[in-house]
Parts: structure tokens; C-alpha cells; sequence
């Protein structure tokens, strides 16, 4: 067992991570930050995001109609306070990425361009082409290159948080390529480890997004906010999931049904296709669940048709990454044919719970990103609003790690749990040999997810899921690990994600079925109307020795009182 | 709706699978070929073949793989010789049954699939990848870049640091030190950016014997570059750069 002592841990490598990472290293020139991660930073799936991000850089936009925007986009369940602070630190951020590099798309002048995203009434979001959330994390990398204080724990897969006496205390991870075990001490911890998306089968995420982040909290005893709400991705092609970006539509893309017809006029007959994900991906949903789907080579698979012919010229600047994956994946020349697109998995809204100023409810530890509920996305994120989140509340989690740590000292490592987490990896999880394939396992609650508790919910299936988690964590103690050696063996990381996501989906479910309402991203067949009487109220799902309970907070309004959501 | 469903492989082998072929290498080093047959139907891209094997055949296997949309960089590995990404490489455009799959060449292999980053990523920063300014800070507005000015620098930007390009290298298979064209197109990178200060100390830096004199132009980094970012050019523009900087040291010097 090695134990390595840092001023700052970070686990996660993505955008919020970096963010962070930076942030600590500006704000304090002593300190040393480790940024501890499963990946290779630049494998994290911020590299993945492709549209946008939004930001008031036009004097003819403001704060206010953005932070309005969020809100209404929210359905009414963000914490208003935080959305006024973020949309008034995003812009400096954008200005800053700039100065380090980052290719943000441009006017002829010179200066950044903006276009238009959903759900937004300005056209605020920046991007750098369809590869924003790549270039921006080339950028926070390189960086990070400059500053011999960051330091890269590269593939070093978090087990477990150690809190002892309400503090943080350690965290346990196995250092992939030698399989040793190894601690992380430090005087401050910040969370920014992502989202929970293959939670599902049909996703947008990468492989890598398992929710561990939020799962090692919850564990560990912090609680994670509002978890049932999981954003839907109108256009996952088919039949890989891959994300074709919402900036198809907001340069002028069509979502054509299988009779040929554009139909977001009957749902959202202002916005059209420029609606918010959550809407638009239930209109294509009834549309599928009343026979006007695409039937066509993908098998059973019921989709509907992304139209970008009418925008071909468009393609080469402004879409050149998805005109390439429909080439290089589907071999479809976006320019001439349509593209299969279905609701996959985009986005988790909940996470662990955090004050405006990136705290938790233990002292010195600190969230950022899709990682948290801060909550600034309620029941619904708007596209172009969450890597301009990874950089605002990154670069706030890293000063105030920064300061945590700079008035705190390390503690003493409590060894007894480091010992017992050891066995549990080493003793119980690897020697297991119960017959179960964990893949068999993994593939049963994602499918049960998609069926269950995807874009259309009901007490009556919530309820099959909620059975169907039982029994899955039954099986899941009688999983066989059939790797034993201790280098790199991913089929024993894959199993511990395995056991984050079952937690995870639990918390989902169950928050779900307590949800008798329909908000957001949340919808219920069976309480289709949205209810502020009973449920304008956060639910925080907390992790108890005798199962999880749950509680409800309020949510915080300033300026905009709940209003019906129309588009 | 990915690469798996319930029926099994059936007897109907020969036609409707394909055989691919590993090497894989232990824990303690031990490398040997293993051959396993995965159904047509079942997969679509490399990547999908190797988590079919994984999933349903020999756990153990080893491999790297994230994003599946060639953006991460991950799952770089020899498949029939060529180095390239596993998670966009269609397997029925190979036009061939059999698949040949090896570690990166060129790297230390860990296990299996898995080749050791470390030393790219080391030579990756030896370059000051990153913007060199003067005016760090708390800012309000953006630097000026007309589209044009970003054209200069747009190709050697679209770097995955998957890595192809060293195991495709010739003379980092024989020089170790060769400081290779992905660090060496990341210099290029920032030294034609139109807000960056910088190009003097980079190419300080590779001018040096294992820089961009090492090059001999041979092209494979380019070839196998799967994001078009061409190296090679990168490098000879380097040269230019780095022959213009030395000639302006030398009259500097003799002020």
C-alpha cells in the first residue's frame, strides 16, 4: 500500500477537474494539487461535447434573460441563487480559455462568435465548431502543462471517500498498471468525477461514465440531490447512441417522422426543434408510440429521421465533426441523406448536494460539474450550459479548495478503514467466484432503465424497476471475478462500477416513484401535469445502514416565480 | 442495442464470423497469440469486437476504450499492421475475415492491449504546449483572431494524443529520445497562433538533436494520423521556423 499526501485532491480529469486543477494552482503558488483520475485526463468524456457554450457576451443579451432562460428550462426547480452567480461568472471564463488558447469559433471581425441553442431567447452559446468540449479541454490540459505543482495520477481507479470524525480523511484507489493499492490524503477534496449515464444502454456517454463520483459520495455519506432527473438527448444516432449535436437543429435541422413530416409544430410550436431537450424528446416519443416512427435498416429499432439536407452548406464549418461520425460510423453523407436519431442518455442533472460556493456538507470538500446538483439545471439542463458549469463552478471549487487548504492540515490516515476497504476490494470483490457474469448483470439494469425509467415513466413500471434493482444486487453478490491478477484488471473496475451504478439506480427509481408529478426531464404518464403545490421541492436522497432515505429541501426563488412552461 | 443480445453463436462459424487474433501479454510479461471467432452480426467496429470477447468470451482481455467516437483517443492498437483507433475502424472495410490485433508498437506493453502513455505524454509537454503570454490575469474581453488566423494553426489543433503517430514513427522505433511528431505538431500548434508569444522558447527547445532534425520525412505519422492533422508537414514547417529562428540568434549575436 503506497499513501501519497497532496495539499488538494481532485478526482476527476474532465473539464471540471481541470478547471479546478488551474484554479487551486493560480490561487496559491505553495500548494500542490492531485489530479487523480481513472482516465487519462483527456480521455474523460468532456471531450465529447460538441455544441456549445453559454455565455453573455452581447451587450444586447443579460444576465437576467439568461439566468431566466435556466430557470424556465429547469421547470422551475433550480436554485435561483445559484443560477444568478453562474450566469454571471461564466463570461470571464470564456475570456480566459480564450487567452489560453482555446480556437473559440469566430466573426469575420475577429471576435467570438455565438449561435443559437435550445431553449435559449439569445443566441449565446460559444463554440469552437462542433468540438467545443474537446477544444476546451485541449486547452485546460495544456495549461495545466505549465504548472509542475498539478500533478497527474493517471489511471488511478477511486474505490472508496474515508470520512472519519466528519472530515475528510482519505481516498482508496487501485493504481491500474501496478494493482497496488494506493491512498490519497490531503487538507482539502474536491468531487468532479461526472456524470452516471451508462446507468442506461442507449447513451450519448462514454463507456467511462458510471456515476462513481457520485456513488463513492453517497457511500461515504454525503447525499445526492434531485437524482431522478436524467436528461434524454433528442438525437443519439442509431444504433450506436453517438451524439449528434443539438447544433444540427439550431443551425436549421429538421426531425422528420416516418411519414415524412415535420411535427414539433404540435408540441412546441414557437421553439419548433429549437425546443429544450426534455420536450423534444417526448415528442418524438409519442410520435414513435403512435406509429408515425421510421422503420427502416436498423432492425426493430423504432427512430426518427434528423433532416440536414437543406443545411449542406453549412456542414464543413459550422457541423464537421457529426458530418464525419455519420460518415465514418453509419456511412451517411449527412449532405444528401437523413440521419437516424433516437433519445439516448445525455445528461445527470442530480449529484452530489453543494451550496452555490461549490461546498458539501463536510468541511473541505468541494464539488464541481455534472458531478453535483448545485444546483443550476432543476429538472431539465438546457444544451450549452453545462461545460460553460465545468468552468464557472471548476474554477470556484479550486480557489476555494485552495483556500481550505491553505488554513488546514492533513489528518492523521484512519488505517482501519483503509484496511477494511482493502479487504473488501482484495478479500470479498476479487476472490468472489458466485457464477454471475457482471456484464449479464450491467446489461440487465440498463435495459431495465431504458424500459423503466426512461423518457416516459408510470408507478407500475417504476415499481418492476425497483424489483428488478433488488434482485440484481442478489445477483450482484454472486458475480465471479474471473481476472485475478492485480495488473490492470478491468474486469475487476468494471465489476466495482458495476456495484456504483446498482446504488445509483436505486436512488433513481425511488426517487421516481416518490415523484407523483411531471417535471422537467421527470415525466409521469400517470401524473402528467406538473405539481408545485406538492413538489416544487429538491429531493435528497441520503445513504443509511438501513437503506436510503429521503428527504425533501425547498428550492430557492429570487426573481421568477413558477410559471406555466410553454415553447 | 450495442453488442450484445441474447442468442449464442451458433455452429454456422465459418462465414458468419470473424476470427480475431491477439496478442496478449501477461502480467508477468508472457506474450502469445489467442484466437477468438466473433459473429458478423454482433458487431460493426473493432472496438465492438473486442468488448464481444470480453463480455463473452475471456474476461481477462484487456483493453482501453472510452468515448467509442474516436474523440478520447483510448483505444489505439495495430489492427493487420497499421496502427489505428479500434472504436472507429469498421470491421467489414478491412475486407478481410481475419483480424491480426497487437499493443501499439513502440511502447512498453503493460498488458495485453494496454501499452504504458506515460513517455508520450513526457515528450508531449517538453514542447510548451501551451499559449506563452505575458499578460495573465483576470480578463474582460477576447484577443482578437480572424478566421484566416485561426486557419493557420486549425489542422495541428485536432490532436487526440492517441498516440498512432509514434508507433507509426520509423525512428522512434529506433531512437527512444526522438522527442516525435505529436509533440513536435503541438509546437507548431501554438507557434502559429496568433495570440501566443511563445515560438522562441519552443523552438529553442526542438532545434535541439532530438527534435525536428530527427525527421526523415518519411510520412507514416501522417498516414496514420486518423484526425488529418498531419505531422509531417508540421515537421517540415518546423523547420523552416527553427532554420529562421537560429539565423536571427546568430545576427542577435553579433549586435
Amino acid at each position: 500500500m503506497e499513501v501519497v499526501r497532496e495539499d488538494i485532491i481532485i478526482i476527476g480529469g474532465g473539464m471540471a477537474g481541470l478547471r479546478a486543477a488551474i484554479a487551486a494552482a493560480e490561487h496559491n503558488s505553495t500548494l500542490s494539487v492531485a489530479l487523480v483520475s481513472k482516465l487519462y485526463p483527456l480521455r474523460s468524456h468532456s471531450v465529447a461535447a460538441e455544441g456549445g457554450t453559454g455565455a453573455v457576451l452581447d451587450p444586447k443579451d443579460s444576465y437576467d434573460l439568461h439566468a431566466f432562460d435556466t430557470v424556465k428550462g429547469s421547470d422551475y426547480l433550480a436554485d435561483q441563487d445559484a443560477v444568478e452567480k453562474f450566469v454571471r461568472i461564466v463570461p470571464e471564463q470564456i475570456y480566459t480559455t480564450d487567452h489560453w488558447g482555446c480556437p473559440w469559433s469566430r466573426n469575420a471581425d475577429g471576435m467570438i462568435s455565438q449561435r443559437d441553442f435550445g431553449g435559449m431567447s439569445f443566441p449565446r452559446a460559444t463554440f469552437a465548431a462542433d468540438k467545443t468540449g474537446f477544444h476546451v479541454m485541449q486547452t485546460l490540459f495544456s495549461r495545466c502543462q505549465k504548472y509542475d505543482r498539478i500533478h497527474f495520477y493517471n489511471e488511478f481507479f477511486v474505490t472508496s471517500l474515508i470520512v472519519d470524525g466528519g472530515s475528510f480523511n482519505a481516498l482508496t484507489a487501485i493504481h491500474m498498471k501496478t494493482g497496488e493499492l494506493t491512498v490519497f490524503q490531503g487538507k482539502s477534496l474536491i468531487f468532479a468525477a461526472g456524470g452516471a449515464g451508462r446507468l442506461y444502454k442507449f447513451s450519448t456517454y462514454s463507456h467511462s461514465v458510471t456515476g462513481d463520483g457520485d456513488a463513492i459520495a453517497f457511500r461515504a455519506g454525503l447525499p445526492l440531490k434531485d437524482m431522478e432527473f436524467v436528461q434524454f438527448h433528442p438525437t443519439g444516432m442509431i444504433p450506436s447512441g453517438i451524439l449528434i449535436t443539438e447544433a444540427a437543429r439550431s443551425e436549421g435541422g429538421y426531425l422528420v417522422n416516418g411519414e415524412g413530416k415535420r411535427f414539433m409544430q404540435n408540441y412546441a410550436p414557437t421553439r419548433l426543434e429549437k425546443a429544450p431537450r426534455d420536450i423534444v424528446s417526448r415528442a418524438m416519443m409519442w410520435e414513435i408510440e403512435a406509429g408515425r416512427g421510421v422503420k427502416g435498416k436498423y432492425g426493430d429499432v423504432v427512430y426518427i429521421n434528423l433532416d440536414l439536407r437543406h443545411i449542406a452548406d453549412l456542414l464543413e464549418e459550422r457541423l464537421p465533426m457529426i458530418t464525419d461520425i455519420a460518415k465514418k460510423f453509419n456511412d451517411i453523407d449527412a449532405a444528401t441523406e437523413m440521419i437516424p436519431v433516437r433519445p439516448a442518455t445525455h445528461y445527470t442533472m442530480g449529484g452530489i448536494s453543494v451550496g452555490i460556493n461549490t461546498e458539501t456538507e463536510i468541511g473541505g470538500i468541494f464539488g464541481a460539474g455534472e458531478n453535483v446538483a448545485i444546483s443550476i439545471h432543476g429538472a431539465n439542463r438546457l444544451g450549452s450550459n453545462s461545460t460553460n458549469e465545468c468552468l464557472a463552478f471548476g474554477n470556484v471549487a479550486g480557489i476555494m479548495a485552495a483556500d481550505w487548504a491553505s488554513s488546514h492540515s492533513i489528518p492523521a490516515l484512519n488505517l482501519e478503514k483503509v484496511k477494511s476497504e482493502e479487504r473488501n476490494i482484495w478479500d470479498n470483490l476479487l476472490k468472489r467466484e458466485g457464477g454471475e457474469n457482471p456484464w449479464d448483470i450491467a446489461d440487465n439494469l440498463q435495459e431495465m432503465m431504458d424500459s423503466y425509467v426512461g423518457v416516459f415513466r408510470t408507478e407500475q413500471g417504476l415499481l418492476s424497476a425497483l424489483k428488478g434493482i433488488r434482485d440484481i444486487e442478489a445477483r450482484y453478490k454472486n458475480i465471479s471475478i474471473s481476472d485475478k491478477s492485480s495488473k490492470f484488471n478491468i474486469d475487476l473496475t468494471h465489476a466495482i462500477e458495476i456495484g456504483f451504478m446498482i446504488d445509483l439506480a436505486d436512488t433513481i427509481i425511488r426517487g421516481a416513484i416518490n415523484r407523483k408529478e411531471s417535471r422537467g426531464s421527470h415525466f409521469r404518464k400517470d401524473f402528467p401535469e406538473r405539481d408545485d403545490v406538492n413538489f416544487l421541492k429538491h429531493t435528497v436522497a441520503r445513504f443509511s445502514a438501513d437503506g436510503t432515505r429521503f428527504e425533501y429541501t425547498p428550492v430557492v426563488i429570487t426573481k421568477w416565480k413558477p410559471a406555466p412552461r410553454v415553447y | 442495442m450495442e453488442t450484445r443480445s441474447k442468442s449464442l453463436l451458433g455452429d454456422k462459424m465459418e462465414k458468419e464470423a470473424y476470427e480475431f487474433s491477439i496478442l496478449r501479454t501477461d502480467a508477468g510479461g508472457k506474450q502469445q497469440y489467442a484466437s477468438y471467432r466473433v459473429p458478423k452480426d454482433r458487431i460493426s467496429t473493432v472496438l465492438e469486437g473486442l468488448q464481444y470477447i470480453e463480455r463473452n468470451i475471456d474476461r481477462s482481455l484487456t483493453v482501453r476504450y472510452s468515448c467509442r467516437m474516436e474523440i478520447c483517443g483510448s483505444c489505439g492498437m495495430e489492427i493487420n499492421g497499421k496502427p489505428r483507433m479500434a472504436c472507429s475502424t469498421i470491421v467489414s472495410k478491412l475486407h478481410t475475415d481475419r483480424l491480426k490485433i497487437e499493443p501499439l508498437k513502440h511502447y512498453r506493453v503493460v498488458r495485453d492491449l494496454v501499452v504504458d502513455m506515460e513517455p508520450f505524454f513526457e515528450k508531449y509537454k517538453e514542447g510548451l504546449p501551451f499559449i506563452i503570454r505575458d499578460d495573465d490575469g483576470v480578463y474582460d474581453s477576447e484577443l482578437k483572431q480572424t478566421p484566416e488566423e485561426f486557419k493557420e494553426y486549425e489542422k495541428y489543433s485536432m490532436c487526440i494524443k492517441c498516440g498512432l503517430c509514434l508507433a507509426a514513427c520509423p525512428i522512434v522505433g529506433t531512437d527512444a529520445d526522438y522527442i516525435g511528431p505529436a509533440a513536435l505538431a503541438g509546437v507548431l500548434r501554438y507557434n502559429l497562433d496568433s495570440r501566443d508569444r511563445g515560438k522562441k522558447y519552443r523552438l529553442d527547445i526542438i532545434n535541439g538533436e532530438e527534435g525536428t532534425s530527427r525527421c526523415h520525412f518519411i510520412g507514416e505519422c501522417t498516414e496514420a494520423c486518423p484526425k488529418d492533422v498531419d505531422p509531417s508537414f508540421a515537421i517540415q514547417l518546423l523547420r523552416v521556423q527553427g532554420l529562421k529562428h537560429e539565423i536571427s540568434r546568430i545576427f542577435r549575436r553579433g549586435d
